[in-house]
């Protein structure tokens, strides 16, 4: 999708204002403000170490910056859990696969849908009404995900079992239930053989078209980013040192600087 | 020949020891898993359990000493028996509350700390609980009946009497025992497998960060999990209790699931059965065997000699993953 100059306050769906972020006397973070649009794929990139993950983590509650504020769908985030901010149907995927290695493709992803499980325990134990209506209509959906990866050969396979790309799209798969209004994923493609990162580059596409889905995503391969990304924010040393359109960013001199170690 | 039977009634009886050890490791491993705690009051739950199923069936008085001590009075009992039913379900109620308030007034607060000090927590929470039992229904033996059949089974003896020639002594309150352990064990797996609440448990016991990513709160996870094996422990208390009495020595029925654990891995539950069976059921054995010839008394060794030769050559246990140090 195109990027227009003018932005309406409607189309953002997350802000981030100021956020600054500290471990002991380490900075991770200092004073990053951009913003997040509905419908749009944002890349966030920089160097290693740079801050990257550790920003994932304040969008999605693991980490709470000492300092800045998160506003999402116009609202100010208040200071809430990592399981809290799930329920606003945040979802995400992890640097290092974070799968739940015990489980099938499938239950993986019926985890997914927990956030739209309402039933109580009572009636869990009893396998009767609400709990069994539930179960029935949340494994259609996720059904549906499985087919849209194009899985459907796995359902039943303990994910442990599963060479290193299909974890990452089981793990995508699981983000995917959660029907996310915002789907964050750190480094999706790292580690793929060159067939693996066009599958799943083709996946983040579809899901950013055919469903809608506004995603941030962590890149190191910028070849990757220039085709995925609507926009791009750059980090480096804790700091945004540049905003904007994919070729923008790319003839950025600090940007370039950076990915050389020249300027720090 | 007969030697061979008395072999087969000792390893039967065996089996039903090691369902109880089984059960207790069963704690161990369910909060283990779920919060990688090791939870060293989990034989006290079992006394606790017991203590307070006694005192409230036989309407002893709570606190009666302090209540004497600090009022000159001389009250023991309230005069009636609780109706089984009613005193059970209090005792249940009673586990449930105890877990809640374990999360709220400790591991709330230990969240990301060292396991090392939620290990220490725990000890801590053993020695509480163990003094509050005996404050609250007092030190002395107790004798527990719920009841449960005891005694030699007759069918038992008959039916093997009429296939062997020779019939077997089995309690009855073994059996019922295995029985509800086993109800317990499937109904457990069941909850695990087919239930939402069941999944969270499990991905927790995964991927801590993963869960909470996909809307799982850990606290009420925990406050589950310690409910089970509040739970488990009842179950356990019940039947040990109803065997020897109730005293602090049932606090020590967890000392043999330690070499139960080191068998059969800290995480896996049927590592956890299976090795109490196993332990259960070999210390009976060797015991009957060897006993003689080395004068007897094994029983107190066996399981945890059975457990360090173990450790040396499978320390992961016996279905746990190989573990392969990252680097
Ligand atoms: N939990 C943590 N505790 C301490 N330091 C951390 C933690 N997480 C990240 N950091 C530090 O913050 C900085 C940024 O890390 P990270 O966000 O993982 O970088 P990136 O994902 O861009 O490679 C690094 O210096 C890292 O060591
Ligand atoms: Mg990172």
């Amino acid at each position: 999708m195109g990027q227009t100059e003018t932005t309406n306050k409607n189309d953002i769906l997350m802000d981030i204002v100021n956020v600054t972020l500290r471990f002991g006397g380490v900075k991770a973070l200092s004073d990053v403000s951009f913003n997040i649009q509905r419908g749009e794929i944002r890349a966030i990139i920089g160097p290693n170490g740079a801050g990257k993950s550790s920003m994932l983590n304040v969008i999605n509650g693991f980490y709470t910056p000492q300092e800045g504020e998160i506003w999402f769908e116009g609202k100010l985030r208040p200071r809430l859990k990592p399981h809290q901010i799930a329920y606003q149907r945040i979802a995400r995927t992890f640097q290092n696969i974070a799968l739940f290695e015990g489980m099938t493709v499938l239950d993986n992803m019926m985890t997914g849908r927990m956030i739209y499980m309402k039933s109580g325990l009572l009636s869990q134990l009893a396998w009767w009404g609400k709990a069994e209506r539930e179960e029935t209509e949340n494994r259609l959906i996720v059904e549906k995900i499985i087919d849209f990866l194009e899985i459907p050969a796995i359902r039943k396979t303990p994910v442990g079992m599963l060479p290193y790309g299909l974890q990452k799209r089981v793990e995508l798969g699981r983000a995917l239930a959660a029907e996310p209004m915002l789907l964050l994923l750190d480094e999706p493609m790292a580690g793929m053989n060159n067939e693996e990162k066009e599958d799943m580059c083709r996946f983040i596409l579809d899901v950013n078209e055919e469903l809608g889905t506004t995603i941030a995503l962590i890149e190191h391969d910028m070849g990757v980013v220039m085709d995925l990304a609507d926009r791009v924010v750059v980090i480096d040393h804790g700091e945004k040192i540049a905003d904007g359109q994919p070729d923008e960013v790319r003839n950025d001199q600090n940007v370039i600087d950076a990915y050389l170690g020249v300027s720090h | 020949m007969q030697t061979l039977l008395f072999a087969l009634e000792v390893s039967l009886n065996g089996f039903m020891t090691g369902i109880l050890y089984a059960l207790v490791a069963l704690g161990f491993v369910l909060i283990f898993k779920a919060s990688g705690v090791f939870n060293y009051a989990q034989g006290v739950m079992v006394l606790f359990a017991a203590l307070t199923l006694v005192g409230l069936q036989q309407g002893i008085v709570p606190f009666q000493h302090l209540i004497n001590n600090l009022l000159g009075t001389s009250i023991h009992g309230f005069g009636w028996n609780m109706p089984t039913f009613l005193a059970l379900l209090l005792t249940l109620l009673t586990m449930l509350l105890l877990a809640w308030l374990v999360e709220k007034l400790i591991l709330k607060h230990l969240v990301n700390q060292n396991p090392v000090i939620l290990f220490m927590a725990t000890i801590g929470l053993a020695y509480f609980l163990e003094g509050f039992g005996d404050l609250m229904w007092g030190a002395d033996l107790k004798k527990l009946d719920i009841g449960i059949p005891m005694g030699i089974s007759d069918t038992v003896e008959q039916t093997t009497y009429d296939w062997f020639g020779y019939g077997f002594f089995i309690d009855r309150l073994d059996i019922t025992a295995s029985i509800v352990a086993a109800l317990l064990v499937i109904g457990l797996t069941i909850f695990s497998q087919f239930s939402k609440t069941g999944r969270a448990l499990r991905a927790v016991a995964d991927d801590h960060q993963a869960a909470l990513s996909v809307g799982i709160s850990l606290r009420r996870i925990w406050v589950i999990v310690w409910s089970i094996a509040g739970l488990v422990a009842l179950i356990a208390g019940i039947f040990w209790g109803s065997k020897s009495g109730v005293q602090f020595s049932l606090s020590l029925v967890a000392l043999k699931a330690l070499p139960v654990l080191m068998l059969g891995g800290l995480t896996s539950i049927p590592g956890a059965i299976v090795g109490g069976l196993l332990i259960g059921v070999g210390e009976k054995l060797f015991d009957f065997m060897v006993g003689p010839m080395i004068g007897g008394a094994t029983e107190n060794w066996f399981a945890y000699v059975v457990a360090l030769v173990f450790l040396l050559f499978r320390p992961q246990g016996l279905f746990g993953e190989k573990i392969i140090e990252r680097v």
